[in-house]
């Protein structure tokens, strides 16, 4: 009863100590997304696209700025709520960088003959009257400018979260405008809505698995926050059942996130139904936001319960690594067969976590960056791809178009090889670094299931190029669109990283060694 | 009573809502269970509170019915979207996706 009463005393009030400083790229996003909402409401059509470009590349461009001169911050800020730390400050950059590319994908207008690769009104039907008129009107909508600002803070917001109700706040601000972003595709638009219904009610589902987790957590330590878990966890180690459970569930809403393999059913359905560029942009951020919450709840919550976690990871490791590159091989389906490559690749990541060591975070994290930036580049060149009904995402139209459009045809190759993992590109760096941090952990047999889960994905990744440079081209290969700078710049940038970390690593495998440990 | 009672009556909600979800097929009810299950962890948070002895958890159970809030906005959005163009809510008839 005395927390009851104790409202009827004068307690001293305090103002909670807020670190404004270091979470300013935070609230510059929140802040542009809010501005967003306004433009969108006040300011009339035809104005809106050029001031919400404006807003979001300046508030990219701001945050990423402050981020940069925050490095040497290490701060837990917001009455514990909230902490900055090397990981942190690097996902949240490399978050920005990457939606700035997504960013220039969602921008791009001169793809589609009728305006851009969104639907003139997500809420007309399909097929309908109404439709053809927005069609036929060249109605253009910048709607979704506020969604994806409002995605990106929930993201920088994940991967700094120190309080479990935090993250799951941040979990749902970065979750709701994706699914709205994903049933906006201008073309197919059946398939689109079926992704984001699809998408939606797995995710709530996972999310209620989640705050369920927490609560229980919460039941057990009685605090939401990761480091008073830790040491909650270390005074009570005898009765930990109900931490225990609560983790599992936890680690079910951050696993459907990440897309490992029990929890993956809605990944190819999403990455083939949502825009292409709304795919390239989730598939490289969203990644990398999961990865820095699980990483941060495992090392800094959890850290102490080990040997409860690792059995459990292994076998989620195994089976996403090999469940997902095999069923990528039989797809026909460029982006679903992108989408199973997001899995197997979920699985690699997920080995350096389990290393659970600072060789193992530097390496997921060096991993995320490489795979980030690849898999936006090879969404981007999909977005180019086309016939005359919109994308052509079926293989048997990419036959012979590395020999009509050799330039795209080798950019995509060199994509591919990335995501395979052969030398010289990123992805070798990147997966021979988390096998790396895996053996000197002694995990030396998932290191060979890893090993064996890439050579059966080179296959699917390497069929691609066959059937682009080493088949006819037909009578239904589809042909390249010429972009605009937009795409242009995007590709450009994720070709160059892809590359330049492949040949000289060192500056950013120094940058994630450097960026050191998650504080408590 | 014992606010013990509390945690297995959240326990057996958040089943039934888990179960609403895996078996009902329409896509009303199963947001609607899945909003039992938020609201099953709304009552352990609560009871927990009683039982820690602090308010985080009912401060908590504020954070979830606003997040809760927020879902039932986005999600009916696009429930109501795809029973317009499909004049059915059924979640098995959007099987365009597969394979």
């Amino acid at each position: 009863m005395n927390y009851l009463a104790a409202a009827t005393v004068d307690v001293p009030f305090t103002l909670p100590i807020v670190d404004y400083n270091a979470i300013a790229p935070l609230l510059i996003i929140l802040v542009a997304g809010v501005v967003s909402v306004l433009v969108e409401a006040l300011l009339p059509r035809g104005s809106r696209r050029f001031i919400q470009l404006f807003i979001v590349f300046g508030a990219l461009i701001a945050a990423l700025a402050w981020v940069f001169t925050i490095t040497g911050v290490r701060v837990v800020t917001a009455e514990g709520a909230i902490a900055i730390d090397g990981p942190a400050l690097l996902m949240q950059g490399a978050i920005l960088v990457l939606a700035l590319l997504g960013a220039l994908l969602m921008a791009e207008r001169s793809l589609d003959p009728s305006g851009d690769v969104f639907a003139a009104r997500a809420s007309s039907l399909p097929g309908s009257e109404d439709e053809k008129q927005f069609t036929a009107r060249g109605y253009l909508q910048t709607e979704v400018w506020p969604l994806f600002l409002f995605a990106v803070s929930g993201m920088i917001l994940f991967v700094s979260a120190n309080d479990l109700l935090l993250m799951f706040v941040a979990l749902e601000v970065m979750s709701l405008p994706l699914y709205l972003l994903a049933g906006m595709a201008r073309r197919r638009r059946l398939l689109s809505q079926e992704a984001a219904l699809k998408y939606f009610l797995l995710g709530a589902f996972s999310s209620a698995f989640f705050i369920y987790g927490v609560a229980l957590v919460y039941g057990f330590a009685a605090s939401t926050q990761l480091p008073v878990i830790a040491s909650v966890l270390t005074a009570k180690s005898g009765q930990t059942s109900l931490a225990l459970i609560g983790m599992a569930l936890i680690l079910v809403g951050l696993l459907f996130k990440v897309a490992a393999v029990p929890f993956h059913q809605w990944t190819p359905d999403v990455y083939q139904g949502a825009p292409t560029a709304v795919t390239g942009f989730m598939a490289a951020t969203v990644k990398i936001a999961a990865f820095g919450a699980l990483m941060r709840v495992l090392y800094v919550a959890f850290g102490g319960m080990r040997w409860d976690w690792v059995p459990m990871m292994w076998i989620i490791a195994i089976l996403t690594m090999l469940v997902g590159s095999i069923i990528a091989i039989s797809q026909s389906d460029i982006k679903r067969m992108l989408a199973y490559s997001s899995i197997a690749q979920a699985g690699f990541i997920l080995v350096g976590v389990i290393a659970a060591s600072p060789a193992g975070l530097a390496g997921a994290m060096f991993y995320l960056i490489s795979y980030g930036f690849t898999t936006i580049g090879a969404f981007a060149i999909i977005s180019l791809v086309r016939d005359e009904s919109g994308e052509a995402t079926n293989l048997s139209k990419w036959a012979g178009l590395g020999r009509r459009s050799p330039l795209v045809g080798s950019v995509f190759a060199l994509f591919m090889l990335g995501l395979a993992g052969i030398p010289l590109t990123s992805g070798f760096i990147g997966k021979f670094s988390v096998f790396a941090a895996a053996i000197a952990s002694g995990d030396t047999w998932l290191v060979i299931v890893g090993v064996l889960a890439s050579a059966i994905a080179a296959f699917f990744y390497v069929r691609v190029i066959v059937v682009m440079f080493f088949t006819e081209p037909g009578p239904q290969t589809a042909s390249v669109v010429v972009p605009s700078a937009f795409t242009t710049i995007a590709l450009a940038a994720g070709a160059t990283v892809t590359l330049v970390l492949g040949i000289l690593p060192q500056p950013i495998l120094e940058l994630v060694s450097n960026a050191g440990l998650f504080i408590r | 009573m014992n606010p013990a009672n509390y945690i297995i009556l959240s326990a057996i909600l958040f089943s039934l809502g888990a179960i609403g979800v895996l078996v009902r097929r329409n896509a009303i009810i199963v947001f609607m269970s899945v909003e039992l299950m938020l609201n099953a962890a709304n009552l352990a948070f609560v009871a927990f509170a009683r039982m820690n002895g602090n308010l985080d958890g009912q401060v908590a159970a504020f954070f979830v019915m606003v997040v809760a809030a927020a879902e039932v906005v986005v999600g009916l959005a696009i429930i109501v979207t795809i029973f317009r163009s499909r004049r059915s809510a059924s979640i098995d008839e959007p099987n365009l996706l597969k394979y």
